[in-house]
């Protein structure tokens, strides 16, 4: 099926469904009324979308199904609302921890770098059989990097402990 | 049986408590999505089977219902996920436009199909015939936007398409379905035409 033709259909099946622009509406009418092509095409469209409408038929399941659902639903409870156990704030804070983090490697990362020589050698600015990860613990820097996600997680600890006391007092 | 009720009374009451009310939901939807599981499972056994954990994963989750569209739309969402992971845990072809396999197993019936029982088809017949040729995503989008009061809005939110992929796909299924109906209804649609 060649482009143009393919085209004529989608157009012919938004005017049939009415989802056409209203600009174009007029245009479809016209060549509906004058062109001997589209005209067929249009009025086999139509028939297939008429069948469609009133002659498909749905299945039935059996007698009984109505029964098994009700039988079955008898045995659970509703769920209650993910929106009430999912807190925003919880996701925003584990968002913000794993950012932290990250930030903090690549900070890291970066003052480990050579800038001096990167140009020099035309390979990557980071060496790094030289980095050393012995001194990772020890350095200002990431102890405070860590203090700081250890205060996250206090607080989220926090924030998920508020929450459960609330619910246990009903409120 | 309380029929004037709407959808969202009748789930609202659900939720208080009423759960003999869901009957009603089940009542009012089950043909519909009876139909779309039988597109995928093609056995009626599995459909039945699909549909009623359907039903029951929908009554789990009514609290989750928010009414930020209609029920059926988010019911349909179910019976969409819930027939895709049947196909994927079956193993079954899977149901793409592109997929050869599903046509080839179309025309495999379809030649039976001329053989028995071609003559006496009727409309309806026709129409149903062909449909159960069509892979199950070309059948399901029919099938939601004839017979689900679906907007094409809708159905992208049920599938999980675009609206443009959702219009372009059930013009393609259309045009599908009439070529299945020219080649093994050749009489039918002739006299249609006349």
């Amino acid at each position: 099926m060649n482009n143009s033709h393919q085209n004529m259909e989608d157009r012919l099946w938004e005017y049939i469904d009415g989802t056409i622009p209203e600009s174009e509406k007029t245009f479809i009418a016209q060549m509906v009324q004058s062109n001997q092509e589209w005209k067929t095409k249009y009025a086999e469209l139509l028939e297939v979308h008429q069948l469609l409408h009133t002659h498909m038929e749905m299945e039935e399941p059996s007698m009984r199904f109505r029964q098994n659902v009700m039988e079955e639903i008898a045995k659970f409870q509703i769920a209650p609302a993910t929106k009430s156990y999912i807190n925003k704030k919880i996701i925003w804070g584990i968002g913000g921890f794993f950012v932290v983090m990250l930030a903090g490697f690549i900070v890291y990362t970066f003052s480990q770098v050579n800038w001096q020589d990167a140009g020099s050698t035309g390979s990557l600015p980071v060496d790094i059989s030289k980095l050393d990860m012995s001194k990772v613990f020890n350095n200002t820097y990431t102890n405070i990097f860590i203090m700081v996600n250890v205060v996250l997680g206090l607080m989220l600890l926090d924030m998920y402990l508020n929450q459960k006391k609330k619910k246990g007092f009903g409120v | 049986m309380n029929t004037t009720l709407t959808d969202s009374e009748i789930i609202s009451r659900v939720l208080k408590g009423e759960q003999q009310l869901y009957a009603e939901l089940v009542n009012k939807y089950q043909n519909f999505v009876f139909t779309i599981t039988l597109r995928y499972a093609k056995q009626r056994e599995d459909a039945e089977e699909i549909a009623q954990d359907i039903f029951v994963k929908a009554y789990r989750s009514l609290a989750d219902f928010r009414g930020d569209s209609k029920f059926s739309t988010w019911l349909y969402t179910i019976v969409t996920t819930s027939c895709i992971t049947f196909l994927r845990k079956k193993k079954l072809e899977t149901s793409s436009l592109d997929n050869e396999r599903v046509f080839e197993v179309a025309d495999s019936q379809d030649s039976g199909m001329r053989a028995n029982q071609v003559e006496q088809k009727s409309k309806f017949a026709m129409v149903n015939q062909a449909i159960r040729l069509l892979s199950p995503d070309d059948a399901q989008i029919i099938t939601l936007f004839y017979k689900g009061e679906q907007s094409l809005e809708e159905i992208a939110q049920v599938m999980k398409l675009e609206t443009n992929t959702v219009k372009v796909r059930l013009h393609r299924a259309r045009q599908r379905l009439k070529e299945k109906m020219e080649s093994n209804f050749a009489h039918e649609v002739k006299d249609l035409m006349d």
